[in-house]
């Protein structure tokens, strides 16, 4: 790295650099010095050329690829608006309360606003204590009872906190799937050659001695889609918390959540912050609380996505009720479509648990010959019984 | 100074037409000697610019085709087990101590050297070509950015070996996985876009110089507004010049001659069971008529 003298030339740069990284570029002091190098070494050449070298030097993805220009246009040609809060930094330091979006709001209990809106973890486990040393046994009590209890009851904190542990209890159910990639083992199906001839070296290159390599687990990854719309309001809140379990334990797994359209919620739900995660999910999840069109969806995910982040190792795991305002038909083909992409397809449907409850809605009846396990979802006893089923996908 | 006309014309040479922004990335892969991830839907010409780079440099193409499971012994380097076997075998009876067995054994004459290891040991710098990187997993990944950075390779039996001459390495994406930020930021960056009517009908110029003008014409119209279409596989450069040859080979002088003929031939283009279904027969007209 060489030491640039401060210039007109190299302020206007850092400053350009500055300005990209407020808009979410990950550019390095590497970068910039080498930028400044290149202009250094280089005769100055027409400013669209230059715009074409910054964005090689500078881009990292299509994303950044495609917004380069116009962001280059604001800074050097001075057409952008100036960013109020371009120094603004999200510090995990500095703990605002989050304020819940309003469309959140029917989701929650008050109580649940009230934590997650104002001070979230202290109120939260002072609570628990205060009940812990009055009544210890109590608590067991109403545990166990509650795991029959039917989902939508569900507010306390401890059992959101329950659902997200099975949640990672199932994805762990889901892990262990063989990989290609082999790697020395005790036992296995190919013999390792170098080091079974480093080995036999002593002995005249006799293999008495044999090693083998074997192809250990890889996780396979998951694909969840939650229903969010209007019947499913009572689930929701439970459902989420189930994903972000999901979601968070592996290193490879999207979300998304539908009503009457598809959004891919990864980022949100990886928040680490489950109350901004909430908010931020509330904030997507516009409309919540309207129609389904699963079918629709589905085409959405089908024709964007698949290609991109489904492979033979994909499990898709959807979440919903089954009361689709879409067509039947066109369910059914997006299914069919969807299947093709994805190793297993498993639908976890809340009202299943239910007594008299038959899945004769057009739309599960239209599904069901796609799916390759249907559960019932409304109890966490009903979600803890699917663990052992899916280690056997 | 070379200029990007430099690496653009000698790549308009070798039969290969770069637009502005690819070119200016090639330059600076060039004179900073630093790997370039080229991204773009299938079929855009990635893998073939790393082909014409080669042949426009005059120098050797190394490709490693990714793939999942890629390990370190299809990529680096192998021992030739049947020839140590064969080699022990032989000294036998000459009465060498395992020691010195072993040193021979473990030399460059037993050493099977693959993709990675090959181009940092050639003596003029080679094009290597990492193709699909994302179809290798996160594994293989961590691994080639070690040898990016430093261009060495260490084998236990043998010590480290430096790279020779260092290689220009282009790195093409599908975008079937997110790659690791510490890549990208390695490497330089360019998007590769379907090329627009200008430059696809001066590389269907190119690449059949007897075709018509007017069919050339028509040919590009319909292909960029077949793009346009909701299909699952938009059809890439490649597919244009397979199209352009079978027309050729039908003997159609124009797209609105032979309705049927032309649809028949779309095969060529959409490679897909339900994107022919989603272009009828009745369909063609239209695109073709767009066309004219």
């Amino acid at each position: 790295m060489s030491a640039t003298a401060s210039t007109p030339v190299t302020d206007r740069l850092i400053g350009f650099i500055d300005h990209l990284r407020a808009n979410g570029f990950t550019v390095g002091p590497q970068e910039s010095s080498q930028i400044a190098d290149h202009l250094a070494t280089h005769a100055l050449a027409p400013l669209s050329r230059v715009r074409l070298e910054f964005k090689t030097m500078l881009t990292g993805d299509r994303d950044q690829w495609q917004r380069f220009d116009d962001l280059f246009e604001a800074y050097w040609q001075t057409t952008g608006r100036t960013r109020s809060s371009a120094r603004q930094t999200y510090s995990p330091d500095i703990r605002k309360p989050h304020r819940q979006a309003p469309v959140w709001q029917q989701h929650l209990s008050p109580e649940d606003i009230r934590q997650n809106g104002e001070t979230p973890q202290r109120e939260t486990l002072g609570r628990e204590n205060a009940e812990g040393e009055a009544s210890g046994r109590l608590i067991a009590a109403t545990h166990t009872v509650s795991q029959k209890t039917d989902l939508k009851h569900i507010v306390d904190p401890d059992e959101i906190r329950a659902a997200e542990e099975l949640a990672l209890k199932l994805a762990r159910a889901l892990r262990y799937r063989l990989s290609r990639r082999v790697k020395a083992a005790k036992k296995g199906n190919r013999i390792d050659l170098r080091r079974t001839i480093r080995t036999a070296l002593p002995r005249g290159g006799e293999p008495i001695e044999l090693f083998y390599r074997a192809t250990p687990a890889k996780p396979v990854h998951i694909i969840v889609f939650l229903d969010v719309s209007g019947s499913m309001k009572h689930y929701s809140r439970f459902f989420l918390q189930f994903v972000k379990g999901l979601v968070c334990s592996w290193l490879h797994s999207d979300a998304f959540v539908f009503h009457t359209r598809l959004i891919n919620v990864t980022d949100a739900v990886r928040d680490r912050n489950s109350a901004r995660a909430m908010t931020r999910l509330a904030l997507m999840a516009e409309g919540f609380g309207g129609g389904t069109k699963l079918g629709a969806c589905l085409g959405v995910f089908n024709r964007q996505y698949a290609r991109k982040m489904a492979s033979s190792r994909t499990v898709a795991l959807i979440l919903s009720d089954g009361y689709d305002t879409g067509s039947p038909e066109d369910l059914a083909s997006e299914l069919t479509r969807l299947k093709r992409h994805v190793r297993r397809l498993i639908w976890l449907n809340p009202l299943l648990g239910w007594e008299n409850y038959a899945p004769v809605t057009a739309a599960m009846q239209a599904a069901r010959p796609h799916i390759d396990h249907f559960a019932a979802a409304n109890t966490l006893e009903s979600l803890a019984a699917l663990e052992p089923q899916l280690a056997q996908l | 100074m070379k200029t990007d006309h430099d690496i653009k014309s000698k790549l308009a040479q070798t039969g290969y037409l770069a637009d502005e922004a690819l070119g200016v990335a090639l330059q600076l892969m060039l004179t900073l000697q630093r790997p370039l991830l080229l991204e773009g839907e299938a079929g855009v010409g990635k893998t073939e610019t790393a082909k014409a780079l080669a042949s426009a440099l005059g120098t050797q193409l190394i490709r490693l085709q990714c793939y999942e499971g890629l390990d370190a012994t299809s990529t680096i380097y192998e021992w030739n087990y049947q020839k140590q076997l064969l080699a022990i075998r032989a000294r036998e009876h000459d009465k060498v101590s395992a020691s010195t067995i072993e040193k021979q054994i473990f030399s460059e004459d037993f050493l099977l050297r693959r993709p990675l290891l090959q181009a940092i040991s050639q003596p003029e710098s080679p094009v290597l070509l990492i193709d699909e990187i994302d179809r290798a997993d996160e594994e293989f990944e961590a691994y080639l950015l070690e040898i990016l950075s430093d261009f060495q390779i260490t084998i236990p039996e043998l010590g480290t070996i430096e790279a020779q001459s260092r290689p220009y390495v282009i790195l093409t994406s599908n975008g079937t996985r997110e790659l690791s930020d510490a890549l990208r930021r390695r490497c330089l960056y360019s998007y590769v876009a379907f090329p627009d009517h200008q430059r696809e009908l001066q590389i269907l110029h190119m690449r059949m110089p007897g075709l018509e003008e007017v069919l050339a014409d028509q040919i590009i119209n319909f292909v960029q507004n077949l793009r346009k279409e909701d299909l699952e596989k938009k059809p890439g450069i490649a597919e244009t010049l397979d199209w352009a040859a079978a027309l050729g080979g039908l003997g159609i002088k124009s797209l609105s001659d032979d309705i049927d003929k032309v649809t028949a031939s779309l095969i060529c283009l959409l490679k897909t069971q339900s994107d022919l279904e989603s272009i009828p027969r009745e369909v063609v007209p239209r695109l073709a008529g767009k066309a004219a």
